[in-house]
């Protein structure tokens, strides 16, 4: 325990834990509305989706903070893990569509008369859990293998994860790949049964996205403080050197890029029945960059910093996409500048500036804090 | 490429003598450690290596000497794996076909470099540089589950003294002087445990303190390893060498004791005599 966070940390991450998972629940379902301490299902809704998106900006710290893998197609494994989830929303729908038929409305629709044979096992749980895993992770892997096997390095990976992307974002608004084109999935009922608008079945998977950020925070500084964590930051300064000394780093690499995959991929599939639907925009080239953001903002190689980061852009983007609509992106691109020319380090490196004028002692050197200047992109 | 473990079975001097083969250890019994015979490379027409032929024997000391462009770090690309001979035959022990391994394998197998320009994990600490470069077994899994053993903790701690880096084991590499890096990539050599060292123009850069302390390190290292230093700095060469080749143009010109290739006329003609 103490290996991974020094005692204090611990305590921060659990206070921080409690009141997002246990605290905040108790409020919207045990406080009744218009109270003043009730939580409204809206907060419920939008931290349980942010806490989804940390995940995904946790994932991108492990392979661009620490391996030096800049990944700006992260959003299409979230896509993936959370159309594979969609596909079980969808079979749970029933005879309760518009159309009042056992398929999908969008294959009523397109005039199918049975499901796709890809669509089998989708009235399971279990088979579309094991997807959720699956589709990221092995497109992650056949990909990762083929690119690093290439030594396909820097901005060239980084282009073609944006290229892989689109093309399918492109794929799924297709009609006929049978996955709702561009309106995607929605109008979801039921998981395992239970209504999945009700505050019961709301709050659980907010309390799951909850628990799932903690334990991916966990794993994460496993990683990241074993000896792979330090081959991990080995590779993204110097991998020639490390292949030198004996390391397969086309092994390692693979193996951190498909365990992000997963992460983002799992963190989709509670981010889909939370907001009600997925369509093919999730897989859109500006969704992926927006990841790489939060990671940027919030610090990279920090851990702490990428899920700050997650918050307080998708916090921004929230109130500002209400405020001022059209400005956004303007917004997102200025945070983007700012943040490298004057925090190169994002907000961690703010806060750990702030605690040093308090109290100046030098902190051990360790191997993530590296500068930005220093981090190949 | 063939990027599988390729044992050399293929090339002339194969296991053609029924003896059992260990795919893990380098076989010198019937003589050199290291035998490159007529090795050619060339980039773009240009000839780095032209026919170059070179044996070291277990346990030497062998300075390789020549100006610029003679082709010294072409040698080292070969015998590492980072550059394929277009003709010629490499060999490692009596049964590891240099030319076909990947240069990871040729790492594990036992041929540990030092780069000219120190190459160490800046970011990370001085002790941290000596685990990842200690020999142990470097797949994923076992690196995530790896602790320390005393005994490894002991060569470090040993490793650190011999380098004398006793007490820095928590600076940042990034922060030492440039002959301490040198220092500290001579250490990474030594906790790999290799067979074979290449240490290529160790001293460059540094005080003559600090050349005579590694010249020094290098003596201790003679006969448990064998070692193949290229320099240029010829006082550096004279304090360690036992046994010198010089290279002009990509092939031997001369070998043999200090003295004797000192006075050699063709040597002081391209090299000494500038």
């Amino acid at each position: 325990m103490t290996r991974l966070f020094p005692l204090p940390v611990w305590s921060a991450v659990f206070a921080v834990a409690a009141l997002l998972i246990v605290v905040l629940p108790v409020l919207h379902l045990a406080v009744p509305a218009g109270h003043a301490l009730h939580v409204s299902s809206f907060w419920i809704t939008l931290l349980g989706k942010f806490m989804c998106y940390a995940v995904v900006a946790l994932a991108m710290d492990l392979i661009w903070g620490y391996t030096g893998i800049l990944s700006l197609g992260q959003g299409l494994f979230f896509a993936l893990g959370g159309y594979a989830f969609g596909m079980y929303l969808m079979r749970q729908i029933g005879r309760d569509g518009v159309y009042g038929v056992d398929l999908p409305d969008f294959m009523v629709f397109l005039d199918w008369k049975e499901l796709p044979w890809y669509w089998a096992g989708a009235d399971s749980f279990l088979w579309s859990m094991f997807l959720v895993v699956a589709a990221p992770g092995l497109l992650a892997f056949v990909f990762g293998f083929f690119a690093f096997r290439s030594r396909i390095k820097g901005v060239y990976f980084s282009i073609i994860t944006q290229a892989l992307t689109f093309a399918a974002m492109l794929a799924f608004f297709r009609n006929d790949m049978g996955f709702g084109g561009n309106n995607g999935f929605t109008d979801f009922k039921r998981i395992l049964g239970f209504p999945v608008t009700a505050p019961e079945m709301r709050t659980l998977l907010y309390v799951l996205s909850g628990l799932y950020l903690l334990g991916a925070l966990v794993l994460a500084r496993w990683i990241v403080t074993s000896k792979l964590g330090r081959v991990l930051t080995a590779i993204r300064d110097q991998e020639s050197r490390l292949m030198f000394l004996g390391y397969r780093t086309l092994y390692f690499k693979l193996a951190i890029w498909t365990l992000a995959a997963v992460m983002s991929g799992i963190a989709g599939a509670l981010y889909v029945p939370q907001v009600g639907i997925i369509n093919p925009s999730e897989m859109s080239p500006a969704n992926s960059i927006e990841i790489a953001i939060w990671a940027a903002v919030g610090g990279r190689g920090t851990l702490f910093g990428p899920i700050m980061g997650a918050f307080a852009v998708n916090g921004a983007k929230s109130w500002f996409t209400v405020a001022y609509p059209e400005y956004w992106l303007y917004f997102l691109g200025l945070l983007f500048v700012l943040v490298t020319l004057l925090l190169p380090r994002g907000l961690m490196g703010l806060l750990e500036k702030l605690r040093r004028r308090r109290r100046p002692i030098d902190a051990p050197a360790t191997a993530a804090a590296a500068p930005l200047g220093e981090v190949k992109p | 490429m063939n990027d599988a473990v390729n044992y050399g079975l293929g090339g002339s001097a194969g296991a053609a003598y029924g003896r059992a083969l260990d795919p893990d250890h380098v076989d010198t019994i019937h003589g050199p450690i290291l035998y490159l015979d007529e090795i050619t490379v060339s980039f773009d027409g240009f000839k780095a290596l032209n026919r170059l032929s070179l044996t070291i024997e277990r346990g030497e000391l062998r300075c390789i000497i020549g100006p610029n462009g003679a082709g010294k770090t072409t040698m080292m690309d070969v015998i590492t794996g980072k550059t394929r001979p277009d003709e010629g035959t490499a060999f490692f022990g009596q049964t590891f076909d240099l030319t076909r391994l990947p240069e990871t394998e040729i790492a594990r197998l036992g041929i540990g470099r030092k780069f000219q320009k120190p190459t160490v994990f800046e970011n990370h600490t001085v002790f941290e540089n000596l685990e990842l470069a200690m020999k142990t077994d470097k797949r994923v899994k076992p690196t995530l589950l790896a602790r320390l053993s005393a005994a490894q903790r002991e060569l470090i701690a040993r490793t650190l003294k011999t380098i004398r880096l006793e007490g820095s084991e928590d600076r940042r590499a990034g922060s030492l002087s440039h002959g301490q890096k040198q220092w500290l990539e001579i250490g990474m050599l030594l906790v790999q445990e290799p067979e074979l060292i290449l240490l290529d123009e160790p001293v460059a850069g540094m005080t003559d303190a600090e050349t005579a302390h590694t010249a020094e390190l290098i003596l201790q290292l003679e006969g448990s390893h064998s070692i193949v230093v290229v320099e240029h700095d010829m006082d550096f060469v004279g304090q360690i060498a036992r046994k010198v080749t010089v290279l002009h143009e990509g092939s031997v010109l001369a070998e043999g004791g200090m003295q004797q290739v000192q006075s050699n006329e063709r040597v002081i003609e391209v090299y000494l005599g500038r």
